[in-house]
């Protein structure tokens, strides 16, 4: 065929299999191609490729999103040195805490040992349920080593209540350093839609063991009481009635696993 | 600044071309968790305009960076096809892994930009923003890359091409 027949360039046909081709030139394109075997072959089996490729791929595009690629798309929080923000959240919650934490019946007397325990939560609460990359020291994925490092560094043997009922699924662990000196233990959870509790527990061997206590800092709930000579604080920014009912189900779960036998 | 929303609504997109380009579901879901966080990370310096190809270049980058072999030991020139014959896979298009097995001896530079324009239908001129080529180049790859894939899964022997390539 001579060169006058075909006076398109493989750009043009590319473009054209490619839809980036504006009218009048796909239709001079089009015409040129229906009467040329070689260039209708080839354009045709590139028009195949893109469907093979299509087929092959498009699946993906209606695969639900894997939690760990939403984490990712998720602003940064900005990165303080810990023991700022744990300072801040100390000015934040402290202040607040104070007051918000019940006054009423259930307050504690100044120096109850049992004081400390809700602010205590609220911060280690705040400062780490932020973390995207780092919110535990230990997966859940080694909950049998967690639950071993933890119990060990508390000198008491933990339980690491299983909460999937309420739809929070555990993430792990991690130590922290107690106000008086001993060790605590964080468990975090999360559930389905990324919200985040957190289980605080450490001795509180001086309180006698107490009903639920509940405190609240704005949005952030928390019920807190001692049993067995363990103080422990469930923190999450839900409704008192939701986070009453997750209390119970950790409450149940602490007293079965902590049974002698 | 890119919302959350907006990154989100891009993932797909950006899992199927990952997907596609490294042949492998996790590699390619680390490619796209990177991107996600790089792309945060320099959400300062995005100017605003197509947010999609703006992502996709934030890929390509880690993609060059991390993963891809040197661009050296695999362009074979600009111009032709590829010395060494290439034996067809089948001689068919059916089978899924004949096409991800084609596709993966295809050099990395000619996969980017076929599946760039092919799959996810870039216009050439964003292709080549995202590759950080001219557009010719987009163009010579795109041809190597279809006839390559074409003699892979077993297509028609190519007569010698009859056409003038226009620069």
């Amino acid at each position: 065929m001579s060169q006058q027949d075909t006076p398109i360039s493989t750009d043009e046909l590319q473009a054209w299999v490619d839809h980036q081709t504006d009218a009048d030139a796909s239709a001079r394109i089009a015409t040129i191609v229906a009467r040329d075997a070689v260039l209708a072959a080839r354009a045709s089996a590139w028009a195949s490729q893109r469907n093979a490729l299509h087929a092959a791929f498009d699946a993906t595009l209606d695969e639900p999103i894997p939690q760990r690629l939403l984490d990712a798309a998720r602003p940064p929080r900005p990165r303080w040195p810990l023991q700022l923000a744990a300072a801040l959240a100390c000015v934040a919650l402290g202040g607040v805490l104070g007051y918000a934490l019940p006054r009423p019946a259930a307050t504690p007397a100044a120096g109850d040992p049992l004081a400390g325990l809700p602010r205590a939560a609220a911060i280690a609460h705040a400062v780490y349920v932020p973390e995207v990359r780092h919110p535990v020291e230990v997966g859940a994925e080694q909950q049998t080593h967690l639950v071993a490092w933890l119990s060990k560094r508390l000198g008491s043997p933990l339980t690491v209540p299983e909460l999937g009922a309420s739809g929070f699924m555990l993430v792990g662990g991690r130590l922290l350093p107690g106000s008086e000196g001993g060790a605590v233990a964080q468990f975090m959870y999360q559930n389905e839609a990324g919200q985040r509790l957190t289980l605080y527990v450490r001795h509180n061997a001086a309180s006698p063991e107490t009903a639920f206590r509940f405190a609240a800092e704005k949005d952030l709930s928390v019920f807190y009481w001692v049993d067995g000579g363990m103080g422990y604080a469930l923190s999450a920014k839900l409704p008192r009635e939701a986070l009453l009912q997750i209390a119970e189900l950790v409450y149940r779960q602490l007293q079965r696993g902590g049974a002698p036998g | 600044m890119l919302s959350h929303a907006e990154l989100v609504a891009e993932i797909p997109r950006l899992r199927r071309y990952a997907r596609a380009l490294a042949g492998d579901r996790t590699r390619a879901d680390d490619l796209v968790q990177d991107t996600l966080q790089r792309a945060l990370e320099r959400a300062g310096q995005w100017q605003g305009g197509n947010a999609r190809a703006w992502l996709f270049t934030v890929m390509h980058r880690i993609w060059l960076n991390q993963v891809r072999r040197p661009a050296i030991e695999q362009d074979e020139g600009e111009d032709g096809l590829p010395d060494s014959p290439i034996s067809p896979l089948q001689d068919r298009w059916g089978d899924r892994r004949d096409l991800e097995q084609a596709l993966a001896l295809l050099p990395d530079t000619q996969r980017e930009v076929l599946l760039l324009v092919a799959l996810e239908e870039f216009h050439y001129d964003e292709a080549a923003e995202v590759l950080g080529i001219p557009v010719g180049t987009v163009m010579s790859r795109l041809f190597r890359a279809r006839e390559q894939l074409r003699r892979l899964l077993g297509g028609e022997p190519l007569p010698q091409p009859a056409l003038k390539r226009v620069k």
